[in-house]
């Protein structure tokens, strides 16, 4: 449980810079994130004729939080749905080159199921599975995976729950529907069911927009917590919450044709809020924030 | 390590780092995994199988169909009058006319009742509302012989309510009228329910009056799904016999009058397809491929005119 600090000043301020993570990449058989824990190297994302968010590359370095900030409808949710491949489900058009850890996303012999295994997912609305318990719906990604040992899962939930901030809640109630939960202690027991699966990679869509900000503020302090030990990717159109919990803040704004999103700037929280090299984010992050 | 309230007296502080059965999880869901994906692949071509075995009979029928009526279809057949027996030729323009008129008036009345009636099931809910849908429910089980029956012992029969003393085409459309209500209430109900109650609620919340929120809003938004619902409303009476066996009766004249017995395209299949002459069994063919083609256009129509309207909104 070591917290590399230093590690967010190796990001790749400079695309030209991460490109070069392509041609690590190309080596047959050996795909590799470089040091990054996630590399997304010239994304862009298609629905039917309509790109939707354009050459994208971005790392997500280990044991860190990536902020991935913009106005609605850039591509941030889309950008974050490849690492995961839901794509596979939504139609949308996925090219270039996703790398988790040594795994080729989109390599044609990756399974998706693999992939998610590795990479969780807390959604925007708090969705728990309505029809199951508490444990039952921590416990479920591991059940699902052909876990069926008693003392495993019980073990795995209670760590789950633990590490979501939510045993002392639910410990004596484990059995209760999940529905019974308030809205901010259902989205911490889908972190805790994301969780369960152990994940390397966490993505976090919006995970509090739904929420008030007393639950806000407690998973933003579960966020942090949690950024010690798993790779975070965090989706947000607030911009306190990525000064708040991100120690890197991608960008994203429409391009020129007001139609496709693109990765403007990305770099440390504090130098992307206090000192953008980018005009057009000093544009954004000062009409939003100042 | 909780991040929120302090550790509970007595209950001892969590240390276990995350990942630590990560070894394991990988393991099983990898094993697992080879098992699930043949699993994934046999229920895939289960369900394509079993798709294949719904979508059958309408091939095979639609193929036989077409087999038998093809060669019957001709410019003639579509606008001539039929002929008396023995005599070739003849066609079914009166019954492909006394099917409209009939399903046309028929529709005339249910779909007003029927989108009323949703709109108060939809605004209403409790439990007269909850009675009045129970009932909807069981009135689309209701057999459509019966509802013949009962229209004949109405408006037909001597001593009937309603009786006008012989058959009509009117007392056929009140038939199909029945028969089509519930499902116009229960299509129109869903397709208003899909409605978002934010939009109801934003037109409420400017101050505008219910009934015009309901018109301006409600139902304009739900015009496509209550379309459609309606069309295939139509398209399911159009072919039905049941109800028009005791009522519209059919004839061999081009009438238009609903006070009078009127053709329809179901009752000319049931009496010509069961007669031992050739000619009247191909009659009856072709009229059947006439009637499948209508009730294929109808269905097309009703979702094409939907995607339409849809589009519109954009």
């Amino acid at each position: 449980m070591t917290i590399d600090i230093d590690h967010d000043r190796d990001i790749d301020h400079d695309r030209t810079d991460a490109a070069a993570g392509t041609d690590r990449a190309e080596a047959p058989g050996a795909p590799s994130a470089g040091g990054a824990a996630v590399a997304l190297r010239n994304v862009s994302v298609t629905f039917g004729r309509h790109q939707v968010v354009r050459d994208v590359t971005l790392d997500l370095a280990p044991k860190q939080v990536t902020a991935l900030v913009g106005p609605s409808g850039c591509g941030k949710t889309t950008i974050l749905r490849t690492i995961n491949r839901l794509h596979d489900d939504t139609g949308g058009k996925v090219s270039g080159q996703v790398v988790v850890g040594d795994l080729d996303v989109y390599a044609r012999d990756t399974r998706p199921e693999l992939v998610r295994s590795r990479v969780g997912m807390v959604f925007q609305r708090p969705n728990p599975f309505p029809t199951m318990s508490i444990y039952d719906n921590v416990v479920a990604g591991l059940r699902l995976n052909g876990v069926r040992t008693k003392k495993v899962l019980r073990e795995a939930a209670e760590a789950a729950l633990h590490h979501a901030a939510l045993w002392d809640l639910v410990k004596d109630r484990l059995h209760a529907p999940a529905l019974r939960l308030s809205g901010g202690q259902q989205q911490r027991l889908c972190i805790a069911r994301a969780l369960a699966v152990e994940p390397e990679v966490l993505l976090m869509d919006e995970p509090c927009s739904a929420l008030d900000p007393i639950a806000t503020a407690k998973i933003e302090e579960l966020i942090t917590h949690l950024a010690s030990e798993v790779t975070i990717g965090l989706v947000t159109h607030n911009m306190f919450q990525a000064t708040r919990v991100s120690h890197v803040t991608a960008v994203f704004l429409l391009g020129e044709d007001r139609a496709t999103g693109e990765l403007v700037e990305v770099g440390p929280t504090t130098e992307i809020f206090e000192h953008p090299a980018d005009p057009r984010t000093a544009a954004y992050v000062s009409g939003q924030v100042g | 390590m909780t991040v929120t309230a302090p550790p509970a007296p007595g209950a001892e502080e969590f240390t276990e780092p995350i990942g630590v059965r990560r070894r394991l999880v990988r393991q099983r869901a990898r094993r697992s995994l080879v098992r699930r994906r043949l699993v994934s692949r046999g229920a895939v071509v289960v369900c394509a199988l079993a798709l294949a075995a719904s979508l059958a009979p309408l091939v095979g029928l639609v193929a036989y169909t077409v087999g038998r009526g093809w060669h019957v279809l001709s410019g003639a057949f579509l606008t001539h009058e039929p002929t008396p027996p023995g005599v070739p030729g003849g066609g079914i323009a009166n019954a492909i006319v006394g099917s409209v008129v009939l399903v046309a008036l028929g529709a005339a009345m249910a779909v007003p009742v029927g989108v009323a009636a949703a709109l108060f099931l939809l605004e209403r809910r409790g439990r007269i509302a909850g009675a009045l849908r129970f009932g909807a429910d069981v009135l689309t089980g209701v057999p459509s012989i019966a509802i013949g029956i009962v229209a004949y012992g109405l408006l037909i029969a001597p001593g009937g309510l309603l009786s006008l003393g012989h058959y009509s085409g009117l007392s056929g459309s009140v038939a199909l009228a029945v028969l089509m209500l519930p499902i116009v209430v229960r299509a129109s109900e869903s397709a208003m329910a899909a409605v978002p109650s934010e939009l109801r609620e934003a037109g409420l919340a400017l101050g505008v009056r219910r009934s015009r929120v309901m018109r301006s809003v409600v139902l304009r938004s739900a015009l496509p799904g209550l379309v459609t619902g309606n069309l295939l409303a139509v398209a399911r009476a159009v072919g039905e016999t049941a109800p028009l066996l005791f009522t519209a009766i059919g004839s061999q004249l081009f009438a238009l009058n609903p006070l009078q017995p009127v053709a329809a395209m179901p009752l000319v299949i049931y009496n010509d397809g069961t007669q031992p002459f050739p000619a009247a069994q191909q009659i009856a063919w072709g009229t059947a491929l006439v009637l499948l083609a209508l009730v294929l256009v109808l269905s097309v129509a009703a979702r094409a005119v939907a995607a339409f309207l849809n589009r519109r909104a954009r």
